[in-house]
């Protein structure tokens, strides 16, 4: 077990720096997600502990869990979050008014507690097997030694696992998924609709909005061609509002001109 | 020696010197593929495209740039600041990082150093070009959240949804790749197609990745991220000057990215064409970056070939492709790849493997025209019934007798 114990203690000068450098922008990034006020600066940090999670896996010839660590959690969950968080609202931040009483030192009193429980379990864990070391366990690859533990050993707790999340993914899509009041109509049905109807005159869609010398907007009907406006050229958001104008003024007036 | 063994002596100059070179390289490519695509695809259109500025308008890029560059920056007031600004170093940073992994030439003499043009080497290397990939599309939500408008939020939002649908039909689409070479080092995969090319043993992947390479780098016809009749500019609508720059850049080095992505992956990389080997030799080893810049610039043409022929998809028919055609056909393949490569591993005979294939292909058969039957059942189903007569003459429909009663 001599080069176990070599392995351990052993830390190269880059790898010492760069987790020197990095550590602190993690604990910061840590503590600034807790205290940030913003929901998505919130999540923004955290992705970034997360990302050097990654690269500490990384320097520490972990290659595998550090790439897919940045593609499961950096790539695909936090992006959930931050779609969520963004969907909520554009500047939703937290309200700070305390909505229960006495919340506050019950949570705190919890979290130490916890805090201590997983610490001191943690620190007496035992794997019950006898540590190989780094070289050991990375003898066939990396890759290949990962593939080999989830595939044989640890098979049934994998399994087990992935079908709980794909349980948990088809029971929230059955949970947001319900049955519209009535049915959409899609882009066919409407184009079916256009021409089976009892008038052809909107078979090409509704006219667009007026065009003129003077003024070129979706506020100003066209004209139809008798010379009246054509009301189904404006948006009814428009016209309900009271944005629309006349189309009076940008008429043109005709002369007539007589032949001599 | 393997390129992980060879990038290994490198002394830490050499790593400097090839990380230059690649940006170097990275930059001019930028400004040749839009100089590029907007001349190609005036071809298309029957027009010139920019031929003033040098020969052949060939610095109009570098003109625009600097143009650009000079423009006055505006943050909106509405914004958040700082992640304002860091979005577009987060998409401009990571989409040069894709490039570390990939192999540009086989073994050269770098200034008397023996050496292969590729920052690094890990066994993990494609999985690190998705990492960085997924890094990257933070880049463009942060832009369009952090504008504090609705249009780039929406921008932003589409495309990342799309990125990360896409990403899913891309790496199953590769998962055939990683069995057939039995690495996911990009140097291992490309020796691995010595002799044949994975486009062509492993076609369907092929197709799979290109179609998906298209969605992810948000590239027409499927650019709903910018869809400008739509989001009016998408996720970068409210930023100017160098930021813009930054994404344009941003979009145009994910392009070269994804081409040597997929030129490392299914078209032996800096390998020569099949029959022209002994040209890898030339130069003292250095004519293999020509193979890889053609086919490179080849894929470029496609991106452009694509953008100038294809109307832009409506959103919800390009999602449900993406979920419900790719990647089920892509996990369908996988089996069938997965299962062939088995049943030569444990030594069947020949007979067996032709066999199995063609008993896929029959099935394959069967069960399209099955579709099709059935596609035309309801077809008929569907017939439209009596349809309004105009009250104006219309041209006869061929097939169908047009009688027209204007009495009514």
């Amino acid at each position: 077990m001599d080069s176990f114990a070599i392995e351990v203690g052993r830390t190269l000068a880059p790898e010492a720096t760069l987790f020197w450098i990095l550590a602190p922008l993690a604990v910061v990034a840590a503590l600034g997600m807790l205290f940030v006020k913003k929901a998505v600066h919130s999540a923004l940090l955290l992705a970034w502990v997360m990302v050097t999670l990654a690269i500490f896996y990384i320097a520490q010839d972990a290659l595998f869990l550090g790439i897919v660590q940045i593609i499961v959690y950096t790539g695909a969950v936090m992006m959930l979050f931050l779609f969520i968080l963004m969907l909520v609202g554009v500047d939703s931040s937290d309200s700070l008014v305390e909505n229960i009483r006495g919340q506050r030192p019950l949570a705190i009193t919890a979290a130490i507690g916890l805090s201590g429980l997983l610490v001191s379990l943690i620190a007496r864990a035992n794997l019950g097997v006898e540590a190989v070391g780094l070289r050991g366990a990375n003898s066939g690859g990396n890759v290949e030694g990962i593939a080999q533990e989830l595939f044989t050993n640890y098979v049934w707790a994998f399994e087990v696992v992935s079908a709980l999340l794909i349980t948990a993914a088809v029971g929230a899509m059955v949970l947001a998924h319900s049955n519209p009041a009535k049915s959409r109509t899609a882009q066919r049905d409407q184009s079916i609709a256009r021409f089976r109807g009892t008038s052809l005159a909107t078979a090409a869609g509704l006219p667009s909005s007026g065009v003129y010398a003077l003024h070129n907007a979706v506020d100003v009907p066209a004209l139809l061609p008798d010379g009246s406006p054509a009301s189904s050229s404006i948006s009814a958001t428009l016209e309900a509002r009271g944005d629309m104008l006349s189309s009076k003024p940008f008429e043109l007036e005709v002369k007539k001109e007589e032949e001599d | 020696m393997t390129n992980a063994e060879i990038i290994a002596t490198d002394p830490g100059w050499i790593t400097l010197v090839k990380g230059l070179l690649i940006f170097a390289v990275c930059v001019l490519a930028t400004l040749m593929s839009v100089w590029g695509e907007r001349r190609l695809v005036a071809r298309m259109q029957q027009r010139m495209g920019p031929n003033r500025v040098g020969p052949f308008g060939l610095i109009q890029a570098l003109a625009d740039g600097v143009k650009l560059a000079l423009k006055e920056d505006l943050i909106p007031k509405a914004a958040d600041r700082i992640v304002f600004v860091v979005a577009p170093i987060i998409s401009v940073t990571t989409c040069f990082m894709a490039f570390a992994v990939i192999p540009l030439s086989g073994p050269v003499n770098l200034f008397g150093h023996e050496t292969v043009m590729q920052m690094t080497d890990i066994p993990v290397g494609v999985l690190y070009v998705f990492a960085i990939a997924s890094i990257g599309v933070y880049g463009i939500v942060l832009a369009g959240w952090s504008s504090g408008s609705t249009y780039p939020l929406l921008g932003g939002l589409r495309s990342s949804a799309q990125v990360i649908s896409y990403e899913i039909a891309m790496g199953l689409s590769l998962v055939a790749v990683f069995i057939y070479s039995g690495s996911m080092s990009t140097a291992e995969i490309v020796s691995a197609q010595s002799q044949w090319w994975f486009c062509v043993t492993l076609f369907p992947s092929f197709v799979i990745f290109a179609i998906s390479m298209v969605g992810e780098t948000n590239r027409a016809p499927f650019d709903f991220a910018e869809a400008e009749g739509e989001l009016v500019g998408g996720f970068h609508t409210e930023y100017s000057s160098l930021k813009f720059a930054l994404f344009f850049l941003a979009e145009y080095v994910n392009i070269v990215a994804v081409s040597a992505l997929a030129t490392t992956l299914f078209f032996g990389g800096y390998r020569a064409l099949p029959g022209l080997g002994f040209t890898e030799s030339w130069l003292g080893g250095w004519f293999t970056v020509f193979w890889f810049l053609a086919k490179v610039v080849f894929f470029f043409f496609i991106f452009v070939w694509l953008r100038g022929t294809l109307p832009r998809l409506r959103y919800d028919q390009f999602m449900k492709f993406g979920w419900k055609v790719l990647i089920p056909f892509s996990l369908i393949w996988i089996l069938i790849v997965s299962t062939l490569r088995v049943l030569s591993q444990q030594g069947a005979p020949r007979s067996v493997l032709i066999g199995f294939s063609f008993g896929i292909v029959l099935l394959v058969l069967a069960g399209s025209s099955l579709f099709e039957s059935s596609k035309k059942r309801r077809a008929q189903e569907d017939e439209l019934g009596e349809v309004a007569v105009p009250s104006f003459p219309i041209p006869a429909i061929p097939g169908k007798s047009m009688r027209i009663e204007r009495s009514k």
